[in-house]
């Protein structure tokens, strides 16, 4: 019943069953890596070939070469466009975390509060935010600004609902535990709700990450030159205007690489709060 | 507490139920006409079928709940860290650590950590968990868990503890140590107790007291005395006198069903 029972997993027999499982689950663990490096080598490959054999002209599809190339030749306007792109997401996501955190807990504070705006929230979520940003682009004299507005209107939704879901989630018998111990308000809030509404809340941070590239990309599309300067989306754009493919390309991998860290960056936070007491973030023997 | 204890009827009251009625949206009459009166350092158990109010009348004793008739009171008033109380689950929060779990009722009273370690790992030896303070709930097996539980129901010393099944979801053998634990903690810091349980068994083997209850609606229909002079220990449940209280109860508990309506 005490010490015993925490030891009692690691057991060293030498069954053949065993051994055999534990191969199985080395194999898959490489394949985990290197079955989609390989995919990826041969995707590149199979672009080289037909974009060789076939003989396609660089304004069509250019190789894999010529985008390398390009990545490289153009980093001078790369990565300024990266950083502005970049500043643009983050800064999105920030007050998305913010905007989205806080109206949550107003909500769940407040039945009148949600009841009056939870509504218009929807609204703001369901209407195409391509076809809001030209209108942001006409009321808001700053183009970095309405960009802004634009990412964070499509990416503090997520945040919103998970949390707001997550704040109501908590154990009612823990709840009634604190009724018992005479918790006020602000103690249940920070002791009880807010620790349950954590796994919720990542997991909205995880899909508002990426929202925000999309917000961020569309309205570079509608707006174009945000007030600091050309990001990769509004690059990407004039690249195709120009037939620069090579640079188009070149942007458009940028842009899929800052998805992915985005949404590697919020993968490794949400499982570093959560590994130690979570069921999603926690590793099962079997 | 002292070992000798006083017969039952010397000992002051700590809380008395008078004609106490529950009735919810209208017409369920979870409770009718309960009378209890708990005495200090008593262990009642709540002994019935399901359905019978065992979990109201504990939920209207921990101020859950109110009732629709009669009155509760507590002699000397009642204060916030009179009550611990213990659920059928464990309800621990996944996101801290035993320690800080069985800090909760000092947390929600303004006492910090540092101030209370002392309290804590106290509670934490009683029930035989002291090594596992920084452990996560979910590194912990069932019955560990509901030993924490207990713990932190006892860390503030509260007058009175409530349990609600609190074994019912364990397997046997986990539940039959636990009782017995149960027994040597209640011996150690003499706290007064109410426990539900439909386990005939565990609450003759526990309780000076069983309160037999009947459904529909719920109400009392009997009470029994263990004698409380009989050591309890492992082998009180071996004993001819566990036995016969075993028998009585388990009349009593088939009385009350066949009068159930
Ligand atoms: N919140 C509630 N609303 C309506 N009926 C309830 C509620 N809680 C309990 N009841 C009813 O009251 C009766 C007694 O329930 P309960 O006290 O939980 O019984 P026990 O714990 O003895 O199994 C049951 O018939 C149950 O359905
Ligand atoms: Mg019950």
């Amino acid at each position: 019943m005490t010490a015993t029972e925490s030891t009692a997993m690691g057991s060293h027999s030498v069954d053949p069953e065993e051994v055999q499982r534990e191969r199985r689950a080395l194999v898959t663990r490489i394949a985990k890596w290197t079955l989609p490096s390989l995919v990826l080598v041969l995707s590149i490959l199979s672009w080289h070939l037909y974009v060789t054999i076939g003989e396609v002209p660089h304004y069509i599809l250019p190789g894999p070469f010529h985008v390398a190339k390009s990545t490289f030749e153009d980093w001078a306007v790369l990565w300024p466009a990266l950083l502005v792109t970049g500043r643009l997401t983050l800064l999105a996501l920030a007050m998305a975390i913010i905007g989205g955190g806080l109206l949550a807990v107003a909500f769940t504070q407040s039945k009148w509060a949600e009841m009056s705006f939870f509504p218009y929230a929807v609204i703001l979520q369901v209407t195409p935010v391509i076809a809001i940003a030209p209108l942001l682009q006409i009321y808001v004299d700053s183009a970095f600004i309405a960009a802004l507005l634009c990412a964070w209107i499509v990416a503090f939704f997520p945040i919103l609902s998970n949390t707001t879901i997550g704040l109501k989630s908590a154990d009612h018998n823990l709840r009634d535990l604190f009724t018992i111990y005479g918790a006020t308000r602000g103690q249940r809030l920070i002791h009880l709700d807010m620790p349950s509404a954590l796994p919720f809340f990542l997991g909205g941070l995880k899909i508002a990450g990426g929202l925000a590239l999309i917000g961020a990309v569309v309205a570079e599309f509608v707006i174009g030159r945000s007030g600091a300067g050309l990001g990769l989306a509004a690059t990407l754009l004039e690249a195709s205007y120009r037939f620069n493919f090579g640079r188009l390309y070149a942007a458009l991998i940028l842009i899929s690489l800052m998805g992915v860290v985005i949404f590697a960056i919020t993968s490794v936070i949400s499982h570093l709060i959560l590994r130690s007491w979570h069921e999603s973030a926690v590793r099962r023997d079997h | 507490m002292s070992s000798v204890k006083p017969a039952l009827d010397d000992r002051p009251p700590l809380l008395t139920m008078r004609r106490i009625g529950k009735t919810f949206s209208g017409d369920i009459v979870a409770l009718r006409e309960m009378d209890l009166t708990v005495k200090v350092g008593e262990f009642i158990s709540l002994l019935g079928p399901s359905g019978c109010g065992k979990s109201t009348a504990i939920r209207l004793i921990a101020g859950l709940l109110h009732p629709t008739n009669g009155v509760i009171r507590w002699t000397g008033g009642q204060s916030e860290d009179d009550l611990g109380i213990v659920f059928q689950e464990p309800t621990l929060m996944p996101w801290a650590t035993v320690a800080k779990n069985v800090w909760l009722p000092f947390r929600l009273q303004g006492q910090s950590f540092n101030s209370v370690k002392a309290e804590i790992h106290e509670a934490l030896e009683l029930v035989g968990l002291e090594n596992f303070s920084k452990a996560y709930p979910r590194e912990l097996s069932g019955g560990m868990k509901m030993r924490v539980s207990i713990a932190r129901a006892m860390v503030t010393k509260p007058r009175l503890i409530l349990m609600d099944e609190p074994f019912a979801a364990l397997d046997e053998i986990t539940r039959l140590k636990l009782d017995n634990d149960l027994l040597e903690l209640k011996k150690k810091i003499g706290c007064t107790v109410i426990f539900v349980t439909h386990s005939v068994f565990e609450s003759v083997f526990l309780s000076d007291r069983i309160v037999v209850m009947a459904a529909r609606p719920g109400r009392v229909v009997r009470e029994l005395e263990i004698n409380p002079t009989y050591p309890r220990d492992e082998n009180f449940s071996t004993s001819t006198e566990y036995a016969n209280y075993t028998r009585l109860t388990s009349d009593a508990l088939r009385e009350a069903m066949e009068h159930g309506e």
